[in-house]
């Protein structure tokens, strides 16, 4: 990359930066609230997956869609959504995304073309697939990403539906999160053979990427977005990465399937954050000293958006039954 | 005014519907030059052309979750579940996505698509081709349940349900396709929610559900001969249910038979014979009778079969013990 480039892209940089900071944080904030038992059920931690969620985000403009997962905030957060609304939905209150009815696990702002994080491991194959179907029917280029972990993969729903977004040539990337775990199962016990290579088997250009470098996860997303606007698509993404927490933030003792150490080397050698950080600074991108103020800036963020969202009010118990569906005020009985 | 057959007017709803709206399209197996096994969409993919009757693999869980998502998207799909046993393969992406999305999402997203299926025995199908699986999805809230019982009511309800915003589930009646009925040559909507009285009368109300109407009809044909008035209401959609029709017709005949061809047992006309024991028990005569189809897998043999749905004679037998207060001494 030429000097001169990177110059240009310093903002973007910065942003995607900002952007990894923001959801770590976000996630410190949640598994506090999860701690001190102020938020309502539990909730799965992307610490440590960021550069996954912002590498493609980047990428995506709002009228690309995403789906989302019950790990979901990550992409939330890279997708466009504001503190606010994310904590007010993470406590169930009604200026949440959702009006805190969806709740972590469903926790989007669907604004910025998010079409939801999916409680079912798996469940959005078919809709990130409808999504691009949608795309190539009205003739728009836009396109769809669709996130899943390593877990997803042994769900027949993704054979189908990457069968037929194969067939029918759909603007759909399917990206892989490979965390490396299944749950509380590890990933090389759940699934037989290669990740990639099940994509490929229906001709679809697969590739593997480092999950936790955020320019190389950017620059194949957008290379990958580009030719799929043009018609190019699907394509299937694997991204080796890592979860720092357990499976959610209650599985606290989890030796029994991986090691401090595995843990710590992840965290100590390869955190996304980390490294890209020591890359900025050291392109003479920013200073540590600017780094430093981004960091504070979405901490003190975070903090107002965590307390604001704790005095928020809750839904009025009238909306219990509104929602159930559109045109009708309340439910049917 | 002409009559038609119950395929041809599903036909013509989805033609007229893709005609006015460019963003209505088809999906599912066989829908395009097979134009289905029941030839429903004949001649469909002539006019429309393949890129709105997409010919789908035989997956019916990955084209009903990609339905899910063109419908939250922009467009309006129609998918076509060949058998409506089949919606246990589909139970997730409809169940916990196309049902949940407008609820899970504070009301931002919409899910406007229509699954269109079939119900109904005595087709020599067997166990697995032969099941009236509607209250399943019934039971789901965020979904819209349609159960046309003629061609009248086929092309009505599939036009509303085209033009709904939310994801509706019409059952047709296989063994009605080729049913002729008159239907008007002017364009026409049936709303949902609205029950039809299909026949007055005085004596004993007979609330019947799609194929389970005609049957009712029949039953009515017998009591009258035998001079016992029986009224036949049809309440055509399910979800919504028209429950003060039902209940201004029990309070009137102060005599009630559901008849519902899905399994009877924690089904359709048990649901609706507790609305009526709850909300016009003071009105009635007799305890509310359901009449359901037998609680047993469809068999094959037709020396069976016929056995497990119900009958115009069967429920004539029991509107008779009804009007004539055996049933009261019975129980």
């Amino acid at each position: 990359m030429s000097p001169a480039k990177k110059k240009t892209n310093t903002e973007d940089y910065l942003r995607m930066y900002r952007q990894m900071v923001r959801i770590r944080s976000f996630e410190d904030n949640a598994n506090q609230l999860y701690l001190s038992a102020k938020m309502p059920g539990l909730t799965h931690m992307y610490s440590g997956e960021e550069a996954v969620a912002v590498g493609i985000c980047e990428a995506l403009t709002d009228n690309d869609r995403i789906t989302s997962t019950h790990r979901g905030h990550g992409h939330c957060v890279a997708k466009g959504a504001e503190f606010k609304e994310m904590f007010c939905e993470l406590l169930g209150k009604e200026e949440g995304y959702c009006r805190g009815k969806g709740g972590s696990m469903h926790i989007a702002d669907q604004s910025h073309g998010n079409l939801g994080a999916n409680a079912i491991v798996g469940g959005s194959m078919g809709i990130a697939t409808g999504a691009a179907l949608t795309s190539k029917y009205l003739g728009r280029d836009d396109v769809a990403v669709c996130f899943f972990g390593d877990g997803a993969t042994a769900q027949g729903l993704m054979y189908e539906a990457m069968n037929m977004a194969a067939l029918w040539k759909l603007p759909v990337i399917y990206a892989c999160e490979n965390n490396g775990y299944s749950e509380y199962t590890k990933t090389e016990e759940i699934a037989a053979g290669s990740i990639i290579a099940r994509a490929q088997a229906f001709g679809i250009e697969a590739h593997q990427v480092d999950g936790q470098d955020v320019l190389a996860v950017n620059a194949l997303a957008q290379r990958l977005v580009d030719r799929a606007r043009k018609g190019e698509g699907p394509f299937f993404i694997e991204l080796m990465t890592y979860r720092y927490h357990g499976h959610h933030v209650g599985d606290i003792n989890r030796e029994y399937y991986r090691s401090k150490e595995e843990e710590r080397d992840w965290k100590e050698n390869r955190d996304p954050i980390i490294r890209f950080r020591s890359w900025l600074v050291e392109e003479g991108l920013a200073s540590e000293a600017e780094i430093e103020a981004i960091n504070a800036e979405v901490k003190k963020d975070a903090a107002e958006a965590v307390e604001y969202a704790l005095n928020a009010k809750y839904p009025d118990p009238s909306e219990v039954d509104m929602h159930v569906f559109t045109d009708v005020k309340h439910a049917l009985a | 005014m002409r009559n038609i057959t119950l395929s041809q007017a599903v036909n013509e709803a989805l033609a007229e519907e893709m005609r006015r709206d460019e963003t209505v399209f088809i999906l599912g197996e066989d829908v395009a030059e097979a134009g289905t096994p029941f030839k429903v969409l004949s001649g469909l993919v002539e006019e429309f052309g393949t890129d709105r009757v997409i010919d789908t693999p035989i997956s019916e869980p990955g084209f009903m979750g990609i339905a899910v998502g063109a419908a939250m998207t922009g467009t309006r799909p129609v998918v076509d579940l060949m058998f409506g046993d089949f919606i246990f393969l589909i139970m997730d992406q409809l169940c916990n996505q196309a049902a949940k999305t407008h609820y899970m999402s504070g009301g931002k997203l919409n899910v406007p698509l229509v699954v269109r299926t079939n119900l109904g025995a005595t087709r020599r199908s067997a166990a697995q081709h032969s099941q009236s699986l509607h209250a399943l999805v019934a039971h789901i809230p965020g979904l819209k349940v349609a159960l046309p019982s003629s061609a009248y009511e086929a092309k009505g309800l599939m036009k509303t349900a085209i033009r709904d915003n939310n994801p509706v589930v019409i059952f047709e009646d296989k063994l009605m396709y080729n049913d002729k009925a008159p239907v008007p040559e002017e364009e026409y909507l049936i709303p949902f929610g609205v029950a039809n009285i299909k026949r007055e009368g005085s004596d004993i109300t007979l609330i019947a559900t799609s194929s389970m109407v005609q049957v009712c009809e029949a039953a009515a044909d017998i009591l009258a001969a035998e001079g016992i008035s029986a009224e036949v209401i049809d309440p055509r959609t399910i979800v919504p249910l028209d429950e003060e029709a039902l209940l201004k017709s029990a309070r009137k005949t102060s005599r009630v038979i559901v008849v519902d061809e899905g399994h009877q047992s924690y089904g359709i006309t048990g649901e609706i014979a507790s609305r009526i024991n709850e909300k016009a028990f003071y009105h009635l005569d007799a305890p509310v009778l359901r009449m359901g189809a037998m609680d047993v897998p469809v068999p094959f043999t037709p020396a069976l079969e016929d056995l497990t749905v119900p009958t115009a004679d069967a429920v004539a037998a029991n509107a008779r013990k009804l009007v004539s207060g055996e049933m009261i001494h019975a129980a």
